[in-house]
């Protein structure tokens, strides 16, 4: 059948071989765009005119903030796809997505404290987003240890990915009722439908550091199910030979 | 024929007899449950005396200032009622996963979704309910504003069911570990957040002398949404832990 191709997604041998030679690439691409899109946002990016240099953590905090949420729901999404078709990979990834989506929440968060002080006066206030981001990262543990407590890995593997799940139908309710409850937070200014709200010099290097902190999720994701792969199959052969060999020389 | 199963009655000697059992409906398995927790009066006392204990520590702790406490007052017991409803729903499956009672309700031709339902019914009869009845008594004793009485009572009511449903899932999840408290509470809270807001919203709306419909009917299609979609998600939970 020609379903053979998505099932071979789910070998983590097959996974393990196929992005050995992907990680360089990915790894200087979004090295190389974070770098340009660093020095670009914070050096030559022109000033804003109320808040003055203390925007340019936007070129960290909306990145950051962006791939939380999207991390969340590749999570769930890997999730998924482990319960619905039994597939050993797909739980990895979810594993291995976790305690990169609680780091970027937590440096959205932290971002976000830092821009505070010096624009609202504080540095933590009850503000829907805020706290929205706040009940992900609570999210995001709660997942994390859950696929910890159990003994059998099958078990955390599955139990998370419902656990997950279940985030995913609230985390949309979670956001409109805390909107609905306190709002300090600007609204969105990077829009897909109408034209954004900010200026285009502020914007591209914007952009370009979402496209690296998408680059560099992707790579980070790939390298630490790597290891989870590693840990999980030590016991195959492919494994041992891989271990006791020497890496050959990677073959794009 | 009816059969009744679980609790002894003149039904299952008769199913015995004619040698076909069926296994135990919604409303047999509601009896049931009721019966049991009814019996076991300390499931239901204890989540109420953690209610009363930890609200009458509230003044202590943050000192006795009625107009301070009445603007508290509202909050305050809801996240109690929060708290002692989450601390009640670990024990929701716990005694019938330990003697195998729980895979016997996974194994009969009834969708555990209709198992998982009756046994949350019994927990918010018993927990959520007197919760919600023993809240404007708090209230006044926190000096809750006359007019945040009934809001608080039909918001808790609504709330609780809300929370046991969304609990169960947790409870279901965590029943195969060993100590799954902290653990249960973890995972929970972060789900517990717009039954909180809408709760304490319709109270403090109607403080404010505004009307509180909105968030009741919000807190009403909640709990519409979760006792459709809870049981789904805590019977499949139940299927992984039996599985462990």
């Amino acid at each position: 059948m020609s379903w053979q191709w998505f099932h071979r997604l789910g070998s983590p041998r097959w996974f393990y071989q196929k992005t050995s030679g992907w990680l360089p690439w990915l790894g200087a691409a979004s090295l190389l765009l974070l770098a340009v899109g660093m020095a670009w946002g914070l050096g030559f990016a022109p000033q804003d005119s109320k808040q003055g240099n203390s925007y340019r953590i936007i070129y960290i905090h909306v990145p950051a903030a962006f791939l939380a949420l999207a991390g969340y729901y590749i999570m769930a999404i890997c999730g998924a796809v482990g319960l619905i078709w039994k597939m050993k990979l797909s739980f990895v990834v979810m594993r291995a997505a976790a305690p990169i989506g609680a780091a970027l929440t937590f440096i959205a968060l932290f971002t976000g404290a830092v821009w505070g002080k010096p624009t609202w006066g504080a540095y933590w206030v009850w503000d829907a987003r805020i706290t929205s981001m706040l009940i992900l990262f609570f999210l995001y543990l709660g997942v994390m240890a859950l696929s910890g407590a159990f003994a059998r890995e099958q078990s955390g593997d599955k139990a998370s990915a419902l656990l997950a799940l279940v985030g995913t139908v609230n985390i949309p309710i979670i956001y409109k009722s805390v909107d609905w409850w306190f709002t300090l937070h600007q609204p969105a200014t990077l829009k897909l439908t109408q034209a954004s709200t900010i200026d285009p010099s502020m914007f591209y290097p914007l952009i370009t550091m979402i496209a690296g902190f998408y680059l560099f999720y992707a790579w980070v994701l790939i390298l630490h199910t790597r290891s989870l792969v590693l840990q999980r199959e030590w016991r195959t052969q492919w494994v041992r030979e891989l271990l006791e060999k020497p890496a050959p020389a990677a073959r794009a | 024929m009816r059969v009744d199963s679980l609790a002894s009655s003149p039904g299952a000697a008769e199913s015995g007899a004619t040698g076909s059992v069926r296994p135990p409906g919604f409303y047999t398995l509601f009896r049931t449950e009721f019966i049991l927790a009814v019996r076991r009066r300390s499931d239901i006392v204890n989540p109420l005396l953690f209610f009363v204990t930890v609200l009458a520590m509230m003044p202590l702790g943050i000192g006795p200032d009625p107009e301070m406490l009445a603007r508290m007052a509202g909050g305050l017991i809801w996240v109690m009622a929060l708290l002692a409803t989450l601390l009640s729903q670990e024990s929701l499956f716990r005694g019938d996963y330990e003697d195998g009672s729980l895979e016997q309700l996974a194994l009969q031709t009834q969708p555990l979704y209709f198992s998982v339902l009756a046994k949350v019914l019994v927990h918010w009869l018993v927990t959520g309910l007197p919760l919600a009845v023993l809240s404007p008594l708090l209230g006044m004793m926190l000096n809750l504003g006359e007019a945040g009485y009934w809001p608080l009572f039909m918001s808790l009511a609504l709330g609780t069911a809300s929370l046991s449903l969304i609990g169960a899932v947790g409870a279901a999840l965590t029943v195969a570990l060993r100590r799954p408290g902290l653990l249960l509470a973890l995972i929970i809270m972060p789900l517990y957040v717009p039954v909180l807001i809408f709760g304490t919203g319709a109270v403090q709306a109607a403080l404010d002398g505004y009307g509180y419909g909105p968030q009741m009917a919000i807190l009403g299609a909640i709990l519409a949404a979760a006792a459709a979609l809870a049981p789904l998600a805590a019977a499949g939970a139940i299927r992984i832990s039996l599985e462990n």
